[in-house]
């Protein structure tokens, strides 16, 4: 894109500049229609599967649905609790939402199209989905309320426990695409599985690790079955009880743009990104960012089902889970990935 | 220009905030303060051509350590007034350390203008890596020239670790209402309940 402002006849340094501008607002509002839309479709799933409706009656089908409550959460009173830690209670929600949005920076969405084609993107990734916590963990404290407070102690331990095992399944996917950079992990899945599937999910070493990746994201965005920190049997609505109007519906897109990264971080790590699903000459005629899109939706599909039909957990057996089943079987698979890697020469 | 800028941003910044970590009444707010002046640690970094460590900073300082230490510091019954109290009982060692920390300073500035370090290339720029990416370079090192290093660094942090499992171990036996997740799954309804037909005024035997 800058080659292209540079054409319009500016200097090189402003075209960049210009060019990276129009990349940020090029990814980061159609998100925010893709959150909405995709609200909508997480209402409407659910309703499918609890046999009722869902959202109908705002626009075709109800498709406008998120829009009137934006636009009803927008026109409301923001109240700050007279006990609360004012200036931390209102910058919470807007960490949440920035991270949020930050992570996509690294996205490929085509060979070549992404913002920031850097060559710690994988860890990059990492150190901001880290980050995501602390929204809930500010928030909660500076509500000085009993049930945020619990939900901000939950949410920090359970991040940190679910983070340790992602960290060793991306270990395990750099060890066999041999870059963090994450357009050659998407290069390095193409005709990963017998030549001719792109993905590293078809391999045997890898799929474990894939199943630990979707259980583990569904923990790290806290949404059903491990939606602990908003547990609305036993804490009311968790962090977000004492929020209102904009700085809830913060909160509501950040959740859901967290969710959209970690549907397309399990499309780009073990599902090919934005190659077809087969090495098949006519499949390339789709565009990459379809498929990738197509994936990023299918996943959100399998993330609404789970949250309309798993029970919520128990929070010793979601601490269970992650640090007595999930770490020690990554742990196993780094070494087992490794030692298969080196026995067959594929660092040579 | 743009890097002077960026730089002289990010330090300042770091200065800031380590400041605030310090000048901030609430604990809290300390803490929060020392995440940003890790975070403009992390900006300096990557302005130094150091992508992985920027990256580590964050992950290993911001995600992990600062996480649990606001943790604990969020649990705190904060007193004020007693906090205030121990200022002059603690004045002295405080002084200590702070003379402590100067002399190191003035040694360290010492050392470097005599001479004695020769860090990155002489107009302040970091050295530059030949064709290799910042994670192969530091890989290199530590699996290579470093690795026994490495490794009992590695072994260090292992004994401490299962030192602190040790210490803090109360035994399986004490706690009480333990479950068996796999004698759970194991069971069977035709095992689980029993359909009876007491007589009136019996009860039942179980």
């Amino acid at each position: 894109m800058t080659a292209f402002f540079e054409s319009l006849g500016m200097t090189y340094g402003w075209a960049w500049f210009v060019a990276t501008v129009a990349g940020i607002l090029l990814i980061a509002l159609p998100l925010m229609l893709a959150v909405a839309m995709i609200i909508y479709v997480d209402r409407k799933i659910w309703a499918a599967m609890a046999l009722r409706k869902g959202p109908n009656v705002v626009g075709p089908f109800g498709l406008l649905q998120s829009f009137a409550d934006g636009l009803k959460v927008f026109l409301q009173e923001t109240i700050v609790p007279s006990a609360a830690n004012k200036g931390l209670f209102l910058i919470a929600p807007i960490i949440t939402f920035t991270v949020a949005l930050m992570a996509w920076a690294v996205i490929p969405f085509n060979s070549g199209a992404v913002l920031a084609d850097i060559n710690v993107g994988l860890l990059y990734i990492l150190a901001i989905s880290s980050l995501g916590v602390y929204g809930v963990v500010i928030s909660g404290w500076a509500s000085n309320s009993k049930y945020p407070f619990f939900s901000a102690m939950r949410a920090a331990a359970q991040m940190i426990s679910y983070e340790v095992s992602i960290g060793f399944v991306l270990i395990c996917v750099v060890l066999w695409a041999g870059s963090f950079n994450l357009n050659a992990i998407i290069e390095a899945q193409r005709g990963h599985g017998l030549g001719i599937v792109n993905g590293f999910f078809f391999n045997l070493l890898l799929f474990p690790m894939w199943v630990v990746f979707l259980i583990s994201s569904l923990a790290e965005t806290a949404r059903a079955p491990f939606d602990l920190t908003e547990a609305e049997s036993e804490l009311v609505a968790g962090y977000q009880t004492e929020y209102s109007s904009m700085s809830f519906a913060l909160f509501w897109l950040g959740e859901y743009a967290n969710v959209l990264l970690m549907c397309a971080l399990n499309a780009i790590l073990f599902f090919g990104g934005w190659l077809p699903p087969l090495d098949w000459a006519p499949l390339y005629i789709i565009p990459g960012w379809l498929w990738l899109f197509a994936k990023i939706f299918f996943f959100f599909f399998v993330f609404s089902w789970v949250k309309a039909t798993v029970p919520r957990f128990r929070y010793d057996q979601l601490m269970r889970l992650g640090w007595k089943v999930f770490l020690p079987l990554s742990l196993i698979f780094v070494v087992l990935i490794s030692g298969y890697l080196m026995a067959t020469g594929h660092f040579a | 220009m743009i890097q002077t800028i960026a730089f002289y941003l990010f330090a300042a910044m770091v200065i800031a905030s380590g400041a605030f970590t310090i000048l901030a009444r609430n604990p809290v707010h300390s803490v929060l303060w020392l995440i940003l002046a890790f975070f403009n640690a992390a900006g300096l970094m990557v302005i130094a051509g150091a992508e992985f460590i920027a990256m580590l900073l964050i992950i290993v300082y911001v995600g992990a350590i600062a996480v649990l230490f606001l943790f604990v510091v969020m649990m705190l019954d904060i007193d004020f007034a007693e906090l205030r109290a121990g200022f002059m009982k603690n004045f002295p060692l405080g002084i200590l350390i702070a003379l402590v920390l100067l002399a190191e300073l003035v040694l360290g500035v010492g050392a470097y203008r005599a001479g004695a370090l020769h860090l990155g290339t002489p107009d302040g720029s970091a050295a530059p890596l030949l064709g290799r990416s910042n994670i192969e370079s530091i890989g290199a090192l530590l699996y290579g020239r470093y690795l026994f290093l490495f490794e009992s660094a590695g072994i260090i942090l292992l004994v401490a670790m299962i030192g602190a499992i040790v210490l803090t171990h109360r035994g399986a036996r004490a706690v009480r209402g333990q479950q068996n997740i796999s004698k759970q799954i194991a069971r069977k309804p035709s095992e689980a309940t029993v359909n009876t037909r007491p007589e009136v005024g019996q009860g039942v035997e179980l």
